[in-house]
Order: C-alpha cells, then structure tokens, then sequence
C-alpha cells in the first residue's frame, strides 16, 4: 500500500457537541484558532469544493506547514486517513484522524489573480482569488503575517495526481456533498482558508460552494 | 443576479495566448503608439498595482460619468517613502489637485507630476470607502449570491494591493481620489460634487521616481448615490521621458521646482 493511499475513515464525534460550527460561504476568507488537542472538522457541504487553508504554529507564527516537510514525511503527496501535516520546523502540526473524502492536494496551491492571467487569460485579472482572500484577512487581523507567510497550502476536497511519466494533472473530484475530513491539533494552531471563488476552472464545477467548520475539544 | 461590473473575459485562442488589446486606441488614441506601454480598461469596483518606471506617464480617463479612482503612491525601492498629503497640499497652498500640481512624498520628492488635466479637481481629502460604509450604504453583496459582481470597498481593494508589496494595514495611506470633487463650505464641512467627472475626462501622471500604484475603482465614501453603480476607467501607461528642465510643473510653483529637483537628485 502506499503511503498515501486513499483511507476512507468515518468519525464518531457529534456535531451537537462541537464549540464551534461555522458556515464559511463560497468565495470568503477564514481565520480560526484551534488549541493543541482539539479537533477540528472541514466539512464540503455541496461537493467538490475547493477549500484552500494554509496552518500556522498560533505561538510562533514563522513556523507554518510545510508542503514539502509533510510529503518527505510520509514518503508520498496525497494526504488522507493517518497523513501528519508537518511543519516548516520539522514538527507536527496535525494529525488527519477521519476522512470520508480520501484525498486531498498538497500540490495545486491557491489561485492568484496574477496566476489567473497566467494559466487562463490576461483578461481575467480582475477575477476573485484565494490568494486576494489570504491576504484581506491577514491585513484585517494585523498580526504581523502578510504575502511572505503565504505558502504552498492544502488543497482539501481536491484531486491533483502526479502520473507516473511526471505530469501534474487536474482530475475529477473525489469528494461530493457532506464529505469531510477530520485533523486533530497537535499545537496550537492559526488556520488560514480561502474557500476558493475560482471560475475558471472545472474542479468545483465552475460553481464555488460554501464549507462548514466544526471544532470539539480533547475528549 | 443583478448585473456583474464585468462578465468572464473569454480565453485567448490557443494561437494568439497573449489577450492585450490596445485599449488606448479607444480612450487616448492621441498617445503616440511607439511610446505606449500597456493599456487596461478598469472594471468598476476592481482593484490593481503596477510599478511605474521614473519618465513614465499614466493616462487615466473616466469612461462614465461619475467615475471614482483611489491611488496610493509608495517609492518603489524604498517604500518607507510614501505620498503625504498635508506635505504636498500645504507647499502647494490647496486642498485639491489638478494640472501643475505634484503629489510630494514625506521625503520632500515628487513622486508624480499632474502634467494634463480636462477635469480640474481631483480630491486629496475623502479618504476611502470600507466595508462597513459601503455596507451600510448598499447592503451585503458577498462572492456566494453574486461572483463578480460582488462588492469590494476601496480599502479592501487597496489593502489587497499593497499587501503584495509587503505593505501592512499601517501602511495605508489617505489616498488621492481622481475624478472626484470635494469642496469644503464655510463651516468646514464636505461637500460632494455628484458626477463630477464627465466621460471621457481625462488626467495624467507623469512618474518623477519608480512609483509603486495600487488603484481601486471603487466609488467615492461620500457618493450619495443610493445605487452601489462603480464606474469603469481607462488607462495607458506611456513613455514620456522625465521632467525637462523646462517642464510645466516645475514652473508652476517654485516649491513644485523644488520637489521635483529633489527627485532628480535620487537619479543623477
């Protein structure tokens, strides 16, 4: 078996007892808090949804996933059931402990206005973007993170695999309405989301759908 | 869904990948063709940077009446040198800008001359429109109900912009406001001059250091309208030379000539 190999997981948790149930809609920034021991639920209400989220050590926030540290880590791209979300230190940041989706992207990264008129059209440079939304909410947080700290990110409800002859290709989703994936804390965590708007692209269908957020404290 | 600012722009064909239409036939086709540079025609309601080269000159020109443009200038090799706005209104004894005028920068250079002008007011003083204003003024209009013709205020647009040079909250700056009149009664108190700018009025920047823009199309916090309508804007960025030594902005005020010998310094 691979190391990254889809591992279809279900959870147990109650959604009635979660301290926190966020409805994110299609196209908006996210910021949230989760403590070393929670466990936090990213739920893709309508399917295929691409929910782009960069993690941050929330005590010391030059430490940050690490797309890179996380694939060496677990000898593989894919992250599913068991997968440890490393950091730029070395150090783990979270545990994916439930996953009904299977697969989720470590390489696709967030579209950007800039990248937009790379890949599709000059035209559509004023087209709304992950990396526009990233950034809005760190310059409305104001804690010192900006454009250096946006780093490759997660890409969960994604489906972005690497042939055998080296092509990065774009596949139909695996994910679909109500599937989730489920990461326990590690450290104290700062999680950064874009819940894509991207329209150019067929991997949300050309239709970008809202996400829900539930977090449950350490049982 | 009530109309978008703009629909999605078709994909190039695959044998001509490079969309970039010369715009600056349709708004300036004055602007000598071997000098221009790019030309972009700006939704209403959008937001974009660019880095203007010393000897550069932006021509902006308002394709509807009303139209509203929010700049921000920072040096671009040192962007802890920015435009200050009582420096440059107080040399200059105003309180509104148009042509000879030159945006200065807390170091006492010109950054950017106003070398033409067809509208003869552009507002230095009403700030910009954020979220909660614009909200207030014209409901919530989210990427989910209405992709892209959502609402995105001036701030955001800006702080957006400036983010992708490194600059932070802090660094936002009163911005200047072309195509906007604010006048100021006897009691001090604003007073917006609805539709101000006529289409096709027309402005022009000539760049007197490497000048980091970042421009948001969004419509002016005081606008009364009750409608949430921005309008679009054309620009060409061309290729002028710097100031000659004879240049109508040097000679316009002598604290202009000054501002703009400091500039000059930085490039001997």
């Amino acid at each position: 078996m691979s190391a990254t190999a889809i591992r279809i997981h279900e959870s147990l948790l109650d959604p009635a007892r979660a301290v926190v149930d966020d409805t994110l809609p299609s196209g908006e920034p996210y910021l949230l808090t989760i403590r070393q021991g929670q466990t936090l639920r990213i739920v893709d209400l309508e399917g295929n949804q691409a929910v782009d989220v960069i993690f941050y050590n929330a005590q010391d926030l030059a430490e940050h996933y690490s797309a890179t540290d996380t694939m060496l880590a677990q000898g593989g791209i894919y992250l599913t059931t068991g997968s440890v979300l490393m950091s730029s230190e070395g150090r783990p940041m979270l545990t994916i402990v439930a996953d009904t989706c299977g697969r989720h992207d470590t390489l696709g990264g967030a579209c950007a206005a800039e990248s937009n008129t790379v890949r599709y059209a000059l035209q559509k440079k004023y087209m709304h973007s992950c990396r526009d939304n990233y950034l809005i909410a760190l310059q409305h947080a104001d804690i010192g993170l900006g454009k250096r700290d946006l780093v490759p990110n997660v890409n969960f409800f994604m489906n972005v695999p690497v042939t055998a002859d080296g092509q990065l290709t774009f596949a139909d989703g695996v994910s679909g309405p109500g599937k989730y994936v489920e990461l326990r804390a590690e450290m104290d965590i700062l999680m950064l989301v874009s819940n894509c708007p991207q329209l150019n692209n067929p991997c949300n269908a050309y239709n970008p759908t809202p996400a829900r957020f539930l977090v449950w404290d350490a049982a | 869904m009530s109309t978008a600012p703009f629909e999605i722009p078709d994909n190039p064909p695959l044998a001509q990948p490079v969309d970039a239409p010369a715009f600056w036939q349709r708004f300036a086709p004055d602007l000598p063709a071997d000098r221009v540079m790019w030309s972009e025609i700006v939704p209403g309601g959008c937001h974009w940077s660019w880095v203007m080269p010393r000897g550069s000159r932006l021509r902006m020109v308002a394709l509807e009446a009303g139209a509203n443009l929010s700049m921000v200038l920072y040096h671009a090799r040192e962007k802890l040198e920015r435009y200050n706005m009582p420096d440059s209104l107080k040399a200059q004894h105003t309180a509104h800008y148009t042509q000879g005028h030159v945006l200065m920068s807390d170091m006492g250079r010109a950054l950017a001359s106003i070398t033409a002008d067809t509208v003869g007011w552009h507002d230095p003083l009403g700030a910009l429109l954020d979220a909660d204003r614009m909200q207030a003024k014209y409901g919530d209009r989210s990427f989910h109900t209405h992709r892209n013709a959502m609402h995105r205020s001036g701030k955001d647009g800006l702080l957006i912009e400036i983010g992708k040079y490194g600059l932070a909250r802090r660094d936002l700056i009163a911005p200047v406001n072309f195509f906007s009149k604010v006048a100021v009664d006897d009691e001090g108190r604003f007073q917006f001059a609805p539709g101000h700018a006529a289409a096709g009025a027309m402005v022009e920047l000539r760049f007197d250091m490497d000048t980091l823009i970042a421009i948001s199309t969004a419509p002016h916090p005081l606008d009364p309208a009750a409608e949430y309508a921005p309008k679009k804007v054309g620009l060409a960025a061309w290729k002028s030379g710097p100031a000659p030594a004879d240049d109508a902005c040097r000679a316009f005020r002598p604290e202009c000539a000054r501002a703009l010998h400091n500039a000059d310094l930085y490039y001997l």
